[in-house]
């Protein structure tokens, strides 16, 4: 028998201090009753001798401090994982909602993982068609990187993702698939929308949802993505399926972890973060990638929207330092009506230059996106001189560039939210596009392929 | 471990401390009165790694190298009375290891793909053999630091045995064969004592290895990156930070550093960082050549991985283990460069044990004693008279360390960069705006610096050849022109430049994106020699000149501006070293009689 604890001394947030334990263990899941009969579930954060203080995921409201019974289930959190999670809907720890059965488990696993030994891994470099211009071309993504959507309010970083789960195929290749979704705390309209975007595509019967939505415990936050990559994990790695996570909204993810560190009086970091940030996001994100030997593997896309569309954020600034790269979008192509409106330059693909090439894409890809970054940095940049100075103070140079950078926007950025470009699409599109230059002005491309690929 | 130490670890009751409290990486433990700190333990029966950070009383404060989650107040901590310490001898170059030394490659043999708790695997193998040559023999006196044989570690590395720190005396015996490390291999009569020596040594981390006598660098460690060997070098024995915010290419540099870097040890730890970025490491180095000795690189590499997802104490630790094996090599007198990538990450395991003991926060709630811990992981670095003799002569070693800083935000106020700039000598800084216009390296030319530029100045231009020094201080002038003009422009426009200043601008523009633009994934340009990097701004230069003679015989700008022959310059590059010297002579020519050709 599990003893049970009615020494609740205090609660302060999404805390409890449990006095009087013994044999308590760090991290171990706790469930706490309520005279109601209601449970809840939560997790011990420290024990200092005889007192455990724990952080209870669906909140701390209504719990009255003598009645309370708390239990230490001596484990971690564990979520039971089958082939037949694939369709259905759970809560963000793991508990179906979708009305149906329980999950009879092939296995029971931590939803915290293991770090994945860097001997074990595989460099991801296969080349993911997502049909996307501004992303296979110059921000190319690849199995099994993470790479996030940096976004503001408002934006539809929603309607991108959609899409990128829609359209990414990996060439030449039938494999088993699998999307995992979770959602922290995005309005139920949200989580609707990509649930009906996967009922149209086709792709729900392959897809497990993780919902916490906007009015659900923020605490249960935390174990959220831990859960769906739990999920993912044994998809990926167990049943060898390319498992495709979507992480939205890593913001709210982060104000919970923010909320519990507030409550424990710890010294805050930046902008009242816990200085732990980095070190706590680096274990949800690194469990993407590929394993040698295995067939699976996890492709991750977190959304997140920056506070005051600000890159420095905490947030993107210690996302940005862990994923293998960002794509941004900006308010101002926004308003410009480029859709997508990826802002080309900040974001990056840190893993493209093993995915393009010959056998992969195409031998003159990566001379090919470097001219195209070069040329439009420096299209924006006289675009700014110009609005300074005016029309009169550019050379016939600098004018050629404005134009290049603004018909790159229109055409090659933009495009159609069911529009689904080949790769030799979208590189025949950026030769065309250079081609208002001379050869003399692309330096950025080696002699041979210039003379191979310039439009004649 | 090795195994005296598993003996010394006596599990007697009385010396068997316990746990009082569990927060995250930090543990506290009673009864544990006869420990000292930074002193190795053993937590719980799982037998976890940890170090104590802090002693009250009798009560420990120990930093655990692996997870916790399980571990609670009432398990038993077992003491080693042993400070925290890596295993040094053959076997180390081409190992992968964590922050505290335990091989990946090993550990996943063991335990599978997933790092797991309490996997007990020494740093060294134990049971390889090794070929022991004695240079010394049987009657010889030797002293700390001698060289009394070698193993032919990798086709690259020679391991030179050294008499340990400490121990001197007449050689006994002295036993040339295949051995284990843990085989005796020569007898050491001491004043009091026999000793017997095996290839492998212990060293605490966190004490710097002794040396004869510290020296002032004088030879630059060559890099094959032009922004940095021409405008920004660094010494060998000198140390050097890479700034910049998230995708600005400190890795990039790091990673080009140890491959091309003229060093003869190369130690690469990953802190703190991205687990496909260590196995991009292991998945090319072993591939691509030494462009010295045409060997794999590998076989000059030490790598340690303690990626973000692993252990944070560890991580804490990893940069000590670097730069205890980076010292050791550098007594061999070896020549080493230790890059460590990030140093941020570092300073945060800090900022977070800290924490967690509830010291009081400094500045960003980093510790108090961070500038200090920074200043003393950089004086490990130095060109060195080395302890001992090596065939009856004393040696010189370098230990150069270079270490990446990833600020919040890019914002240099950081306390780490600060820190860090206080106690470095190159600076090189990475802007974000360079790195979205793809320039690369994206170090600034405006802000960077070298501390050592000019006292190798003479040396660089003997190995360059004259003129060189001058020709790079002028192209960094010209680049500083350039922000000028760039002012003047943005004021009141280009028309109202004169001929000399928009050459200026040209001119500029080439040395940026002919010379200092190097894309690190082109197989020809990722590594420039000296030589070609000489040529190719020689050339600049000499375009440079030339044209602004022709403009005082009153040659027309628009004309010069397009002159074909800039178009091969900025390709020069792009050249295999072979044919450098040919192609320079064809443009020369080409270039003298192009400004010619109107006047
Ligand atoms: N010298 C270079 N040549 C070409 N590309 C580079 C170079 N340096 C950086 N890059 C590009 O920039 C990206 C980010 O560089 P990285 O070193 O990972 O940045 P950081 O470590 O500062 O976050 C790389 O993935 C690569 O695409
Ligand atoms: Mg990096």
């Amino acid at each position: 028998m599990i003893k049970e604890y009615r020494s609740v001394s205090s609660v302060s947030g999404p805390l409890l201090v449990v006095e009087g334990v013994s044999g308590v263990k760090y991290a171990e899941l706790v469930e706490i009753r309520l005279p109601s009969g209601e449970r809840r579930r939560g997790q011990v954060l420290e024990v200092n001798r005889d007192r455990a203080l724990v952080q209870v995921f669906e909140g701390t409201r209504g719990i009255d401090v003598p009645k309370a019974g708390v239990r230490f289930l001596g484990r971690g959190i564990e979520l039971a994982v089958s082939e037949e999670m694939l369709g259905r809907v759970f809560d963000g720890l793991g508990a179906p909602r979708d009305g149906g059965p329980p999950i009879i488990p092939k296995q029971r696993l931590d939803i915290n993982g293991a770090p994945i030994n860097p001997c074990a891994r595989e460099y991801p470099n296969e080349f993911i068609q997502t049909g996307i211009s501004a992303i296979d071309g110059l921000n190319t993504l690849v199995r099994g990187q993470k790479l996030p959507i940096f976004s503001g309010t408002g934006l539809p970083h929603n309607r991108l993702a959609a899409q990128i789960a829609r359209q990414a195929k990996v060439l030449g290749k039938e494999e088993r698939f699998a999307v995992v979704f979770a959602a922290m705390g995005i309005t139920f309209e949200e989580a609707q929308f990509f649930i009906d975007d996967f009922t149209r595509s086709g792709a729900l019967s392959r897809t497990v949802l993780f919902l916490n939505l906007a009015d659900e415990p923020a605490i249960e936050r935390i174990a959220t993505p831990r859960t769906a990559l739990t999920c993912a994990e044994y998809l990926a790695f167990e049943l060898g399926m390319h498992v495709l996570v979507i992480l939205t909204d890593m913001t709210n993810y982060c104000e919970a972890l923010r909320e519990i560190s507030a409550a424990r009086k710890e010294v805050p970091g930046r902008r009242g973060y816990p200085g732990y940030l980095y070190t706590d996001l680096a274990s949800i994100y690194e469990r993407c990638g590929r394993i040698k030997d295995r067939t699976g593997s996890i492709t991750m896309i977190p959304i997140l929207t920056m506070p005051e569309d600000d890159k420095t954020h905490p947030i993107p600034d210690l996302t940005g330092y862990i994923t293998e790269g960002q794509i941004i979008l900006s308010r101002a192509m926004h308003l410009k009506n480029i859709a997508p409106p990826i802002d080309v330059l900040p974001s990056l693909s840190r893993l493209k230059d093993k995915g393009i090439g010959a056998g992969k894409t195409r031998e003159d890809h990566a001379d090919l996106f470097n001219q195209l970054y070069a040329c439009y940095a420096r299209g924006k940049e006289a675009e700014e001189l110009q609005v300074i100075l005016g029309e009169a103070a550019l050379t016939e140079l600098d004018r050629l560039y404005i134009d290049f950078a603004r018909t790159f926007e229109r055409r090659y950025i933009a495009q159609g939210e069911y529009e689904n470009r080949s790769i030799e699409t979208t590189l025949n599109l950026g030769w065309e596009l250079l081609s208002v230059f001379p050869k003399s002005e692309l330096k950025r491309v080696r002699p041979a392929l210039l003379e191979k690929y310039y439009p004649k | 471990m090795s195994e005296n130490q598993e003996i010394k670890e006596k599990r007697t009751q009385s010396e068997v401390g316990m746990i009082v409290k569990v927060s995250g990486p930090l543990v506290v433990a009673k009864g544990m009165a006869g420990s000292k700190m930074f002193d190795m333990v053993r937590v719980s029966e799982q037998r976890l790694l940890g170090e104590i950070i802090g002693l009250a009383g009798d009560e420990a404060a120990i930093q655990v190298y692996e997870e916790t989650a399980g571990i609670g107040p009432g398990e038993p901590v077992f003491p080693s009375h042993e400070p925290l310490s890596v295993e040094l001898g053959p076997g180390l170059i081409e190992s992968i290891y964590d922050g505290v030394q335990r091989p990946l490659d090993v550990v996943r043999s063991v335990a599978g793909d997933f790092i797991s708790r309490g996997v007990e695997v020494p740093g060294l193998n134990r049971d390889r053999k090794w070929y022991f040559k004695p240079i010394v023999k049987a009657g010889d006196e030797v002293e700390p630091g001698d060289v009394i044989g070698e193993v032919e570690e990798t086709t690259l590395i020679r391991h030179r045995i050294m008499v340990p720190p400490g121990v001197g005396g007449e050689l006994v015996e002295i036993r040339e064969g295949e051995w284990t490390i843990n085989d005796t291999i020569a007898v050491l009569r001491t004043r009091d004592r026999t000793v017997n020596l095996t290839m492998m040594q212990r060293w605490p981390v966190r004490v710097p290895r002794p040396v004869k006598e510290r020296l002032a660098p004088n030879m630059p460690l060559l890099t094959g990156q032009r922004v940095i060997d021409s405008f920004f070098p660094v010494a060998k024995g000198g140390t050097a930070c890479v700034p910049g915010p998230f995708g600005s290419g400190k890795t990039v540099i790091q990673h080009q550093l140890a491959k091309w870097a003229d060093a003869e040890v190369v130690i690469f730890v990953g802190c703190g960082e991205r687990g496909n970025e260590m196995t991009d490491v292991l998945l090319e180095f072993p591939k691509l050549e030494d462009p010295r000795s045409g060997e794999p690189l590998m076989k000059r590499t030490v790598l340690i991985a303690n990626t973000s997802n692993m252990p944070v104490a560890a991580r804490e630790a990893s940069v000590y283990t670097a730069v205890t094996i980076g010292e050791y090599f550098r007594d061999m007198g070896y020549a080493v460069a230790l890059q460590a990538d990030s140093t941020s990450r570092w300073a945060e395991a800090m900022r977070e044990i800290s924490g967690r003991l509830e010291e009081m926060p400094g500045e960003e709630g980093y510790p108090a004693y961070l500038a200090g811990r920074i200043a003393e992981f950089y004086e490990r670095a130095g060109r060195v008279r080395c302890l001992g003799r090596y065939q009856g002569r004393e040696q010189e070693g370098s230990l150069t360390v270079i270490g990446s800083v990833s600020p919040p935000g890019g914002d240099l106020n950081d306390p780490v960069v600060q820190a860090t700039l206080r106690v470095v000598k190159v600076f090189w800084s990475l802007e974000d705006k360079l790195a979205f216009a793809r320039h690369f390296p994206a170090i600034s030319w405006l802000r960077s610096y070298s501390l050592y530029a000019e006292s190798l100045a003479p040396v660089m231009d003997r190995l360059a050849g004259a003129g060189y020094g001058a020709n790079c201080r002028e192209a960094l002038a010209i680049l500083q022109r350039e922000a000028e003009l760039e002012e003047v422009v943005r004021l009141v426009g280009k028309d109202t430049l004169g001929g000399n200043e928009r050459l200026i601008l040209e001119v500029a523009r080439s040395i940026r994106e002919d010379f200092l633009h190097q894309n690190a994934f082109d197989p020809v340009d990722s590594f420039s020699s000296l030589k070609k990097q000489a040529l190719i701004l020689e050339m600049i230069l000499r375009f440079y000149h030339g044209a602004r003679q022709a403009l005082e015989r009153g040659d027309d700008i628009n004309r010069i501006e397009k002159l074909p022959v800039r178009e091969k310059i900025a390709r020069m590059k792009f050249l295999e070293e072979s044919e450098l010297e040919n192609r320079f002579k064809e443009i020369e020519a080409e270039l003298e009689a192009e400004l010619k050709g109107a006047a």
